[in-house]
């Protein structure tokens, strides 16, 4: 299998150029929408690559906003009986792109740019010594942890899954994107499962755990990410966080989506991420404001 | 229809560039592979700016969405001259349009090395004067002084006989008077509209949204600004006029040859597609007819009324 320069195996490519795809499907799962594009011309991208969307034609509404495509990674893809691809999204309405891109209709078209970025590592890549995976995933950052998982799970390589979310209405999506073994929750509110935050959970599995054979990888809100990152510092085990940052083009072109380097500088997230090892980035948190 | 043109003697197969820093060539072939260098979407390519010495870029976050466009703030990232010239320029020429390079310092003697050595290559066609940098010496920013600027370009034009541009900012009352200051001094073109001054307030937090404090808006919200100002520029001056600032389409990239550019420069609209150029070129014949011209140079020639 060819390799890129981390030894993960190679990402697919994109075609050039945006796509108009026509959407399939578009239902509410959990507290969140998932709707489904049926992409003719792409490759199968692969866990953690990422899309550029935008409806089509009616994208800027009133207001003039939103004008930029949205990086949005994809929950799940699957053959489609017809021809191409069916791709999943997960869409959370946090400002006026998710919210147009939330109310996709079926027979609506979206342009669809990628597959961009760079996959996760195969656990043994991330860790030699590595008996299997650790995804842990937070909110809408499910939607890469899901994709990784199935892929392990067709490669015979185990996997444990640790999920948070804000409340258990926000979690509808878990059963149909992650099979229910191997699966744990923790809820901020406490309506169900763990009372607390998903890297609770993540620190009483590490406990019990020989780090030497972990290899974990993580999506979710910038916080969560920083704090799994800081978790795997101190244990010293090989992580991978695949990163959002605002972005106008995905491909290299505005160099936008700067990320602090460990070695200072900056990376485009883009084309040298969106996955990272842990130890390549100085935070999760660029741009944030200062925790205090 | 052809749409063969030229901008300063460099010969162009149409009147389609790319805004400085707003397509990264390099990393476009490296995500898109063959097929980007198959049909490259530009007419000629301009570089981003590149400085004398590595820069980092600015902190994030860099990016803001406005109404209709977008303030980014970048920080001109990038190699540095040596970097450039060893690594970069040689791949970009392997792309197969004119090559101009955009270049920027804080002092006049480092504006003198970069243009020398840019312009001893082989591979560059034209080299365009990033002037939106303050200088160190005097503290005004360059490109807002038409004195600056003609005293620049009086420093730079002996140094090579290649085509040197002016990029313009918008962030001026009368930017006429500083192109008539880049064309006393020796300019052969200018370009226009660099990104308008902008800023963006955190929508949770009392603070601004943008690391640096500050950007610049692009996108069709600046169209109407830059056209009025080629407008302006154009009958102003005898040299040509690079025109951008939010081209979206052919019917857009035309307004800004009606009002007095001679070739036309597609920046933001990339961001969102990244053939967004060749859309431009395809969609040229059918606008050009549409508003009574048979060829781009009637068009070009054409004067307002």
């Amino acid at each position: 299998m060819p390799a890129d320069r981390a030894g993960r195996p190679e990402s697919p490519r994109a075609p050039f150029g945006r796509r108009l795809c026509e959407v399939a499907e578009s239902r509410v799962s959990g507290g969140y929408r998932l709707f489904t594009l049926v992409d003719e011309e792409g490759p199968a991208p692969a866990p953690g690559q990422f899309f550029m969307l935008a409806a089509a034609p009616d994208w800027t509404g009133e207001g003039g906003r939103p004008y930029l495509p949205r990086a949005i990674s994809h929950a799940r893809v699957v053959e489609n009986p017809a021809g191409g691809l069916r791709l999943d999204f997960l869409i959370d309405e946090v400002g006026p792109g998710t919210a147009r891109l939330g109310r996709m209709e079926p027979g609506e078209k979206c342009w669809l740019a990628g597959p961009f970025g760079g996959r996760f590592s195969l656990p043994r890549q991330l860790n030699p010594g590595a008996a299997g995976a650790i995804l842990v995933g937070g909110g809408i950052g499910i939607a890469p942890m899901a994709v990784l998982r199935r892929e392990l799970v067709d490669r015979g390589i185990p996997s444990r899954s640790l999920l948070g979310f804000r409340d258990q209405a926000h979690s509808g999506g878990v059963d149909e994107l992650f099979g229910c073994e191997e699966t744990r929750l923790a809820f901020e509110d406490g309506s169900s499962g763990h009372k607390g935050y998903v890297t609770d959970l993540l620190l009483q599995l590490l406990e019990g755990d020989d780090s030497g054979s972990a290899a974990i990888y993580s999506c979710g809100p910038p916080a969560m990410l920083e704090a799994v990152r800081q978790i795997c510092l101190q244990r010293e085990i090989p992580v991978e966080l695949a990163l959002e940052s605002p972005m106008a083009c995905g491909y290299g072109a505005c160099f936008g989506c700067a990320v602090p380097k460990a070695d200072g500088g900056y990376m485009r997230l883009c084309v040298d991420g969106p996955v990272v090892r842990g130890d390549e980035i100085a935070t999760a948190m660029a741009g944030e404001p200062a925790v205090g | 229809m052809d749409l063969a043109t030229e901008i300063c003697g460099i010969e162009l197969t149409g009147p389609v560039l790319n805004g400085s820093g707003t397509f990264d060539a390099l990393a476009a072939r490296k995500v898109f592979g063959q097929s980007l260098a198959e049909r490259f979407p530009f007419d000629c390519y301009v570089s981003k700016t590149i400085t004398m010495h590595p820069r980092p870029g600015n902190p994030p976050y860099r990016l803001w969405e406005a109404p209709s466009g977008m303030i980014n703030s970048i920080g001109l990232p990038g190699p540095g001259l040596d970097g450039f010239l060893d690594n970069d320029l040689g791949r970009l020429a392997e792309i197969g349009v004119p090559l101009i390079v955009s270049v920027m310092a804080d002092r006049v003697e480092d504006f003198e090395i970069l243009v020398k050595r840019v312009a001893d290559r082989d591979e560059v066609a034209g080299i365009e004067l990033n002037v939106s940098c303050p200088n160190v010496h005097s503290g005004l920013i360059v490109g807002e002084q038409p004195s600056e600027t003609e005293g620049l370009m009086r420093a730079l034009r002996p140094i090579t006989g290649k085509p040197l541009i002016v990029k313009l900012t918008p962030n001026v009352a009368n930017p006429h008077e500083v192109a008539l200051g880049a064309e006393a001094g020796g300019a052969d073109a200018v370009s226009m509209i660099n990104t308008v001054k902008a800023a963006a307030i955190d929508p949770t937090e009392s603070r601004a949204w943008l690391g640096a404090g500050a950007g610049g808006l692009s996108g069709p919200a600046v169209r109407p600004i830059a056209l009025a100002q080629v407008r302006a520029v154009s009958a102003a001056v005898e040299i040509p006029v690079i025109g951008m600032g939010g081209i979206t389409d052919a019917e857009s990239a035309l307004d800004f040859i009606l009002a007095g550019a001679r070739v036309i420069a597609v920046g933001t609209e990339s961001f969102r597609d990244p053939r967004a150029g060749e859309g431009v070129t395809a969609g040229l014949p059918a606008a050009l007819r549409r508003r009574g011209f048979d060829t781009l140079a009637e068009a070009q020639s054409a004067t307002l009324a």
